[in-house]
């Protein structure tokens, strides 16, 4: 079989991004670079696109918005990609990400959903503090609030509804899980948990980004199995799972990010995360989506339909 | 086709240092040594450095 053409939509060239253009060029596969800032979609006129000839469309983008939307128009128009509308829109809002968790009884923690600072102060009380307000959409720790008493609440409520835009009033509030000084950061590549990594950090925000320490974490089948429900859950593809180590529930799954970022990861697993990521970005290419997650045949058939709901704002 | 790259030296937009890079790409972000700006590649020829942009609201992964 001649080699795929597989398209990069990408916003800037970090790492984790040269990495994967490395991985494609030792398999011999030529990409074609798609630069989110100067891409213009027809989206009215679907017979005649620009991306039909692309076997598979990897999205690499910083901006959950562009990515989200990007993605969508794609895979209404046939376009195979990785990840696919669906799992961006799972992933890339909070509240989405929990509640397709829920209903697939994967273990996470407590989180409650309200719509005014009335409720949501009412809400953080009945879980009692100290509490976490996430907002909805967002990544590396970026505004996370630990509210530790009814003080901080009132006034953190105060400002995310007067200073924030709209989706700051959609309050998402989780336990506070009082993890032992680390968390665990996982990658799921279809049906395989190729590795993990225990973030190490003092902070109660553990993110590499944010200085986190890492180390290897061993995939115990007990991991394996929760990550690789979850990402189910969550559509499939390739993501990287936040998980906690609760002393008397054990694993819970915090977050799954869908444009993984895997720099900090590679020296302390061993683990050639660029290797399998194409590799899997192939199979997509070759055998489609379903095939390259190992879902049986027309599982994704009837996901097509995704709701754009809050937190695609610019 | 190799995508394309470009390796030379010009001015950080910051500090004015000359920065050395090697085998940079459209858009790739790079730290200037002397200031540690965060900088993007917006040119290859002639290779040209911007100050990369702030983070965004729904910046991540």
């Amino acid at each position: 079989m001649s080699s795929p053409r597989v398209g990069v939509l990408y916003s800037r060239v970090r790492v984790e991004e040269k990495l994967l253009f490395e991985a494609f060029e030792r398999r011999g596969v030529t990409i074609d670079l798609l630069d989110d800032s100067t891409l213009v979609f027809d989206i009215a006129d679907v017979r005649q696109h620009p991306y039909q000839h692309f076997d598979v469309i990897v999205e690499r983008c910083i901006n959950h918005s562009r990515a989200l939307y990007s993605l969508k128009i794609l895979n209404d128009q046939g376009v195979k990609t990785v990840n696919t509308a669906l799992v961006a829109d799972i992933c890339g809002n909070k509240l989405m990400t929990t509640s397709a968790l829920a209903a697939t009884g994967v273990p996470q923690p407590k989180a409650l959903v309200a719509y005014t600072p009335e409720s949501a102060l009412a809400a953080i009380e009945s879980l009692g503090y100290p509490v976490v307000l996430k907002p909805t959409v967002g990544s590396w720790g970026r505004l996370l609030s630990k509210v530790n008493d009814r003080d901080a609440a009132e006034s953190i409520l105060e400002h995310k509804e007067t200073l924030g835009s709209y989706h700051h009033s959609i309050f998402y509030i989780q336990e506070y899980v009082n993890k032992p000084g680390r968390d665990i950061r996982a990658f799921q590549i279809g049906s395989d948990t190729i590795c993990a990594i225990y973030r190490n950090s003092p902070n109660w925000i553990t993110n590499t980004a944010r200085g986190g320490r890492s180390e290897n974490c061993p995939v115990t089948p007990e991991l394996a199995d929760l990550c690789t429900r979850a990402a189910r859950a969550c559509g499939g593809g390739m993501v990287a799972l936040d998980l906690f180590e609760d002393p008397d529930r054990g694993l819970l799954v915090n977050e799954v990010n869908y444009t993984m970022e895997f720099r900090n990861s590679i020296a302390p697993t061993g683990v050639d995360i660029p290797e399998r990521m194409v590799d899997f970005c192939l199979r997509v290419a070759r055998e489609g989506w379903d095939a390259a997650n190992g879902f049986p045949p027309g599982t994704s058939a009837h996901l097509a339909t995704i709701s754009l709901a809050d937190g695609a704002s610019a | 086709m190799a995508l394309p790259t470009a390796t030379g030296t010009t001015p950080c937009p910051e500090c004015f240092a000359d920065i050395t890079l090697t085998d940079v790409m459209q858009h790739e972000l790079t730290q200037c040594p002397g200031c540690g700006a965060e900088l993007e590649v917006i040119g290859l020829a002639p290779l040209t450095l911007a100050l990369a942009p702030q983070e965004e609201e729904d910046w991540g992964e």
